[in-house]
């Protein structure tokens, strides 16, 4: 009787996907996706060599960025940015929290319930540019139709979050209120918000960095911002002036994200 | 907890008096800088368009609806071109954001410094928004799907490489230790401790940023990246509101099926 040598039992970490069958199936299905995906897209080599150029000279923009040039149209893009994250952020904050109420399958009835996560489905389906061109047709061009934009992009983001966070709180504090003869508005005040307020500040603050960053791109459509003057730059090829813009943003969304992330610490 | 007396009462108050003034003094200052910020965005409007804004509202639902369902026809491509900018820009930003994430966690990084410069990455990429990604590749490479993919790719490193390397800091340490005993080399212990471990959660978020790629990339065609907003740019231009809308009610309908699928895979994995 021969004994097998042990060397010849490998061992193999188990897969990801256990089914055999299925594991081969997305293999070939990625393949194939693959290779019709990639067939798809025509790549001109002689623009991408022309590319490089100017990547070598954006490049040198970037090391070189002109602040002064056109510091009044980036000031006023700045400012504008700003303002429309502050006011947006409260506005979206201030709406959010009835909506939120509405769309809390234990909080509303069955209507309220059903218009509230439609408006919420609308808001997140949307990126946020296509919003904009809509608001800027009603509107007009201008930092208005920004504002309303972040603000309904807000809404969708708090409100959908408030409302999961509703729908998981403690019963039993609510009924305790209840029991005190409280209104339902007093029921709300006592009895909900206090559990859910914690985590919305939180989610309030983290909504402004993200609002900061959607301002930027907002102008590119006419709805206000930085937007505008860095679309300006990048067409007329003025790389200096794009890259003083671009790291001007980065600088101030990663100031924002220390504050916040500082805010959101103390919180807890 | 201040209690002051009242007319021989006791009477409970949540706060002292100095901090329920700092409170005060909070919310004023609060509310006049974002009452400053409303008159500088207040300033900038032109109300007398505002003042029409629901006419304007009737006018599109009118010329908007019903869509142009025989569009249709035209929108497949644009369709086609957008889902894979959102998967192969995933596809790109997966495959850098993988070894920067190693290379940022404080347990797996082999030198400081270099963490320091994968944080930088993640921290650049995060900043910047997609589409400025796009305007930013569309003028050094010229329009087209390729400048959507890599934009898409670009953004997506930071989302994911951020992600990834806080999931790869929360793994235990024990199968870690218990591999590295057995005398494997630093690339078997990362293939066989680290990543098992880090696996299901990588998937995870990969999934969830490619639903959002889906509805980034549908307005990369604004800027010339390809795509849906390609058509949605030209429409709205020549003022095809009807096209405008068969567009809306294709974006809709995709974003949905994606968030489904991505909400079934990540559902499948945990």
């Amino acid at each position: 009787m021969s004994i097998k040598a042990p060397s010849t039992r490998g061992w193999r970490p188990p897969p990801l996907i256990s089914d055999p069958r299925l594991r081969w199936l997305i293999i070939i299905g990625v393949v194939v996706y693959l290779y019709f995906a990639l067939s798809s897209v025509n790549i001109n080599v002689e623009r991408l060599i022309r590319g490089l150029d100017r990547g070598s000279r954006m490049f040198a923009g970037f090391l070189q960025p002109d602040f002064t040039t056109r510091w009044r149209d980036i000031q006023a893009g700045l400012i504008e940015s700003l303002t429309m994250t502050v006011v947006s952020t409260v506005i979206g904050i201030i709406i959010s929290i009835p909506i939120g109420f509405g769309a809390a399958r234990n909080m509303a009835p069955m209507p309220i319930y059903l218009f509230c996560r439609g408006l919420i489905t609308i808001s997140r389906t949307f990126q946020e540019v296509i919003i904009a061109i809509v608001f800027v047709v009603m509107f007009g061009f201008g930092p208005l139709a920004g504002v309303l934009t972040l603000s309904f992009a807000t809404i969708g983001f708090l409100a959908k979050l408030l409302a999961e966070d509703i729908e998981e709180i403690d019963a039993a504090q609510v009924e305790a209120t209840r029991t005190t003869g409280a209104s339902w508005l007093q029921t709300v005040t006592y009895g909900v918000l206090p559990q859910v307020s914690p985590r919305l500040v939180g989610l309030s603050i983290y909504r402004f960095d993200i609002n900061l960053r959607e301002s930027a791109i907002v102008g590119v459509v006419g709805a206000g911002g930085i937007g505008a003057t860095l679309q300006t730059a990048f067409t007329r090829y003025d790389f200096d002036i794009a890259s003083a813009i671009l790291i001007i943003i980065i600088v101030l969304v990663m100031i924002t994200e220390l504050i916040s992330s500082y805010i959101r610490r103390r919180l807890q | 907890m201040p209690v002051s007396l009242e007319q021989d009462r006791r009477v409970w108050q949540r706060y002292d008096r100095a901090t329920v003034l700092k409170r005060w003094a909070w919310w004023i200052v609060a509310t006049i800088v974002v009452l400053g910020c409303w008159q500088i965005i207040s300033g900038a409007t032109r109300w007398e368009f505002v003042a029409d804004a629901p006419q304007q509202l009737a006018q599109l639902v009118v010329r908007a609806f019903p869509p142009r369902w025989d569009y249709m026809s035209e929108l497949w491509k644009p369709l086609w071109d957008t889902v894979n900018i959102a998967t192969l820009g995933t596809l790109v930003g997966l495959i850098i954001a993988f070894p920067v994430a190693f290379l940022a966690a404080r347990n797996t990084t082999p030198h400081p410094v270099i963490r320091i410069i994968a944080l930088l990455i993640i921290v650049v990429s995060r900043s910047v928004n997609s589409l400025i990604w796009a305007l930013m590749l569309v003028a050094l490479i010229g329009p087209g799907l390729l400048a959507g993919i890599i934009a898409i790719g670009l953004r997506s490193i930071g989302f994911l490489g951020k992600l990834f390397y806080e999931a790869i800091e929360e793994t235990s340490i024990e199968p870690i230790e218990a591999i590295a005993s057995t005398g494997a080399s630093r690339f078997q212990v990362l293939t066989y401790a680290y990543l098992p471990q880090v696996l299901p959660a990588f998937t995870g978020v990969t999934v969830f940023r490619w639903d959002i790629n889906i509805r980034e990339s549908t307005v990369l065609g604004l800027v010339g990246a390809g795509g849906l907003g390609i058509a949605l740019n030209s429409s709205i231009n020549s003022l095809q509101w009807d096209r405008a809308g068969m567009i809306f009610v294709v974006i809709f309908v995709m974003v949905l099926i994606s968030e489904w699928i991505s909400a079934r895979v990540r559902k499948a994995i945990i």
